[in-house]
């Protein structure tokens, strides 16, 4: 009866070896791990980056680097971290990994595309890293004309070129997930049966496809203007410098979308399962959804409104951008919801969870400040706007990260992950988060700009405490790198539903065969129906 | 699902007009209409593309799904245009030097 | 259940339980494509139209240096390919494999027709310096600057659109040897369905770029 924990099951991983049999998989399980293994390397890079950037801010003066070289410094953690790192990460890991067996398919609609799409990951990836290790660029991540086009000597055609190449890469993955969600359900699943993870990732999907090819044009015509100055965005030659920042954040804005809906897709997963509770307003947390990636597009304005963007249309953006906050407030409400009178515990996955409402929601909440005109003119390009978003993208999106890493690292693998370690690890990161980021806030108020690596000296004190958070966050993010590699080998067996979730995924073994399960299921009620699943499976039938 | 199987005499019809609008758009253009003219060229431009989406990519056979995104998808197009020029149609109205 | 329609079907992907649900699936893949190809074009619809909003004259003594009648002739040329493509599909999905030959050979040869135009066109503006760059010169132009973007966004515009119309030749060459080898039948001819799709598509943008670039206040000169 309970043969099969002991012995090693054919799965996904022992079904075939070889170099070859992982860089020709078509099996998304495999994907999400080659995907796994390219962002922690691009992870490290723009670690290091700031490693360097922080190391420098901690005397007011210019000593480690040159201005030259700090502008190249934040450039290149800003695109390191946000197009290699934070846009692929949880899409092309975890929903890769888990959206066919949520949805009971035995992959997605396209797997040779899926594969594509890494490859392309990689090859932009070695572009960027090229131009980095030629020289780097240091025209900031957001390339503003005409700094850009004429009058930087940096390496901005390879470094757009790279980012060219990856923006297909996530175009492609939104077309897979939006073709798989759409055709590939199993009987049964309709779409209010739907984990909320599959509804963050369909509503990422819709946001890469609409709005990443906004940005590849608009690098495409950044190297035409660069290599053959037609004008287009040079004032002298009767172009608008704005135009470009119109095009640019068309795009850029939904991007903070692309890498927070996923992060609230698995924040859903995970406050649902350790409070053993259905998530409150289900129909609302998959509306909003939908609603933070449609109002997403509408707001892009408030990244102009300190440049000649008419003032006309910074009241308009301004009062969107308080609108698309509805969404996500309403989120966090229902999130909140669902605890009460859940049965809570605490394990690594809730601890993260914890921490991604409460820094969510102070990220989001400075948002509406920065959405304000008024107070946007005395804080843009400060260390307030700094905060804001390190608060969403490293407090929220990488934090739920590697809350639904550990939540689901026992399915990838068949191991569980010493529980010890890793809630220590979750606390030094939270600890170290906040020590880096919030004196940030101080600072931007206080009037530090960004970009800036010389100071006035009575800001040094808050970079210090910056810099002493951020070497605590490293050591928080370096734990998991080590036991979870350990856990991979030497972690105990962990069986189909450690955790008594529900869902498709945890019907299945662990690691699930190569087709995700041995007989396709027929679904027959909604997604958190804890009924369901009573006591702990050990072994799938 | 049965599938549609238009006949030639349909899409021939198609052509036709496809090839009599260019001809339209072609001689309108040098009359003047003052604002008009980038209307009805682009009015023109429209019907042709509906007729190529509608017969030739058999866009009226699709299921809504089909049909709602490429509306959709138009719409965005719209969005981003119309919102650019929320700032380039208005600098300069609200008496703010310089904006 | 699904292993039986994966033996008798062996086009039939294994992620797929049914051949209806891949063709479906294979559709609405290319549909979703065709969206990101709007949102990629749109971005240089923008420029033009934020560029031809600011400078009307410049850009209508600019397009009125463009030839009409090659240009109307072209896109007719266009229009006719996709007859050929779409008669090409309704063969596909009768099973007649002769005319769905025949029909693709003919959009090619029409595409081609369009490219060899195109390049004819291209050449002209050589000539006439009206190519950016260090030689540009627009003799009438008021301001040079606007006159060069006309020109900017014309090549970069009609420039991706022949970028699109070359693999779409790939593309149809491909369907070609397909076709001949056999490999379509009323029962499957998704590939020559998505491949008319995206053919339709690049008609669609000439479509929106001659009129854009060839016809701007014609009665002016």
């Amino acid at each position: 009866m309970t043969t099969p924990v002991a012995q090693e099951q054919e799965n996904y991983l022992n079904n075939s070896y070889g170099l070859k049999s992982w860089l020709l998989t078509k099996d998304h399980k495999r994907i999400a791990l080659l995907y796994l293994a390219t962002i922690t390397l691009f992870f490290f890079i723009g670690g290091a980056f700031a490693t360097l950037i922080r190391v420098e801010l901690l005397t007011p003066q210019g000593d480690l680097v040159s201005s030259d070289i700090y502008n190249r410094l934040f450039t290149m953690h800003g695109i390191t971290m946000i197009f290699f790192f934070l846009i692929p990460s949880i899409p092309a890991t975890l929903g890769n990994f888990l959206i066919p067996m949520m949805i009971g398919a035995r992959d997605l609609a396209f797997p040779r595309i899926n594969l594509l799409s890494w490859y392309l990951l990689v090859v932009g990836g070695l572009f960027a890293l090229f131009a980095m290790l030629a020289g780097g660029v240091d025209t900031g991540w957001t390339f503003y004309t005409p700094y850009s086009t004429t009058y930087s000597n940096s390496w901005v055609i390879a470094t757009a070129l790279g980012i060219f190449v990856a923006g297909f890469s996530s175009i492609l993955t939104g077309l897979n997930f939006i073709v798989t969600i759409h055709r590939m359900r199993a009987p049964g699943m309709t779409w209010f049966r739907l984990p909320l993870f599959v509804w963050a990732h369909y509503a990422t999907a819709v946001i890469q496809v609409l709005g990443t090819p906004v940005l590849a044009v608009t690098l495409i015509l950044v190297l035409c203007e660069r290599l053959f100055h037609i004008g287009i965005f040079d004032p002298a030659l009767g172009g608008d410098p704005v135009l470009f920042q119109h095009l640019f954040w068309f795009y850029s804005h939904p991007a903070v979308y692309i890498m927070i809906l996923p992060a609230m897709g698995v924040i859903s997963e995970l406050i649902s399962t350790f409070s053993r509770k259905a998530i409150f307003g289900y129909h609302f947390v998959a509306g909003s959804s939908i609603a933070i990636a449609v109002f997403g597009f509408l707001v892009w304005g408030h990244h102009l409104f300190v440049s000649t963007q008419s003032v006309y249309a910074g009241l308009v953006f301004s009062f969107l951008s308080y609108a698309v906050a509805i969404p996500s407030a309403i989120k966090v409400f229902n999130w909140t919801a669902t605890l009460y009178k859940g049965s809570i515990s605490f394990e690594t996955p809730m601890l993260y969870a914890f921490g991604f409402i409460g820094l969510f929601t102070i990220g989001g909440l400075t948002g509406l400040f920065v959405a304000s005109l008024g107070i946007d003119v005395h804080v843009t390009d400060t260390y307030f706007v700094v905060a804001h978003f390190h608060y969403i993208m490293v407090g929220g999106a990488i934090m739920a990260f590697l809350g639904g890493l550990h939540f689901w690292w026992p399915k990838i693998t068949g191991r569980m992950y010493p529980e010890g370690w890793a809630k220590l690890s979750a606390g030094i990161v939270f600890l170290g988060f906040n020590g880096t980021f919030f004196p940030q806030f101080i600072l931007g108020y206080l009037g530090m700009p960004r970009r800036y690596h010389v100071y006035p000296p009575e800001f040094q004190v808050l970079h210090v405490m910056s810099t002493l958070g951020a070497s605590v966050l490293a050591v928080g993010y370096l734990m998991p790198m080590v036991y979870l590699a350990w856990s991979w080998k030497y972690g105990p067996l962990a069986g189909p539903n450690p955790y008594r979730a529900t869902g498709l995924e945890w019907k299945t073994a662990s690691p699930p065969p190569l087709h995700n399960f041995d007989e396709l299921p027929v679904v027959t009620h909604g997604a958190y129906d804890y009924s369901t699943v009573t006591e702990e499976v050990t072994s799938v039938g | 699902m049965t599938q549609h199987i238009d006949s030639v005499k349909t899409y021939a019809v198609i052509w036709i007009t496809l090839l009599v609008l260019t001809v339209v758009t072609t001689l309108v253009a040098f009359v003047d209409l003052g604002p008009f003219s980038v209307v009805v060229a682009l009015t023109i431009a429209v019907v042709k593309m509906m007729l190529v989406a509608l017969f030739f990519m058999h866009l009226r056979h699709s299921g809504k799904l089909t049909q709602l995104a490429m509306a959709g998808t138009v719409l965005w197009l719209g969005i981003m245009v119309a919102f650019t020029f929320a700032d380039v149609a208005t600098r300069g109205w609200m008496g703010v030097p310089g904006r | 259940m699904a292993d039986h329609a994966h033996a008798a079907s062996p086009a039939l992907q294994v992620q797929f339980d049914t051949a209806e649900q891949q063709k479906d699936a294979s559709t609405l893949g290319m549909w979703v494509f065709l969206i990101t190809e709007v949102m990629f074009f749109g971005g240089m619809f923008l420029a033009y139209i934020v560029y031809r909003a600011a400078y009307p004259d410049i850009f209508a003594l600019a397009s009125s240096s463009l030839n009409v009648y090659i240009g109307a002739a072209n896109t007719a040329v266009l229009l006719c390919s996709s007859f050929t493509m779409v008669l090409g599909v309704r063969a596909a999905q009768l099973g007649q494999k002769k005319a769905l030959a025949i029909n693709i050979v003919l959009t090619m040869l029409l595409g081609f027709v369009f490219l060899g135009v195109k390049a004819f066109e291209w050449r002209e503006k050589f000539i006439e310096h009206h190519v950016p760059g260090p030689s540009f010169h627009f003799a009438g132009a008021a301001m040079q600057g606007p006159a060069q973007l006309f020109f900017s966004l014309y090549f970069a515009m009609t420039g991706l659109h022949a970028l699109h119309m070359v693999i779409g030749a790939g593309i149809m060459t491909w369907l070609l040897i397909n076709s001949i080898r056999g490999k379509y039948s009323a029962e499957y001819m998704t590939p020559v369905d998505i491949g008319g799709l995206y053919w339709h598509f690049v008609d669609i943008i000439w479509i929106f770029l001659f009129p854009l670039f060839y016809l701007i206040d014609r009665h002016l000169k």
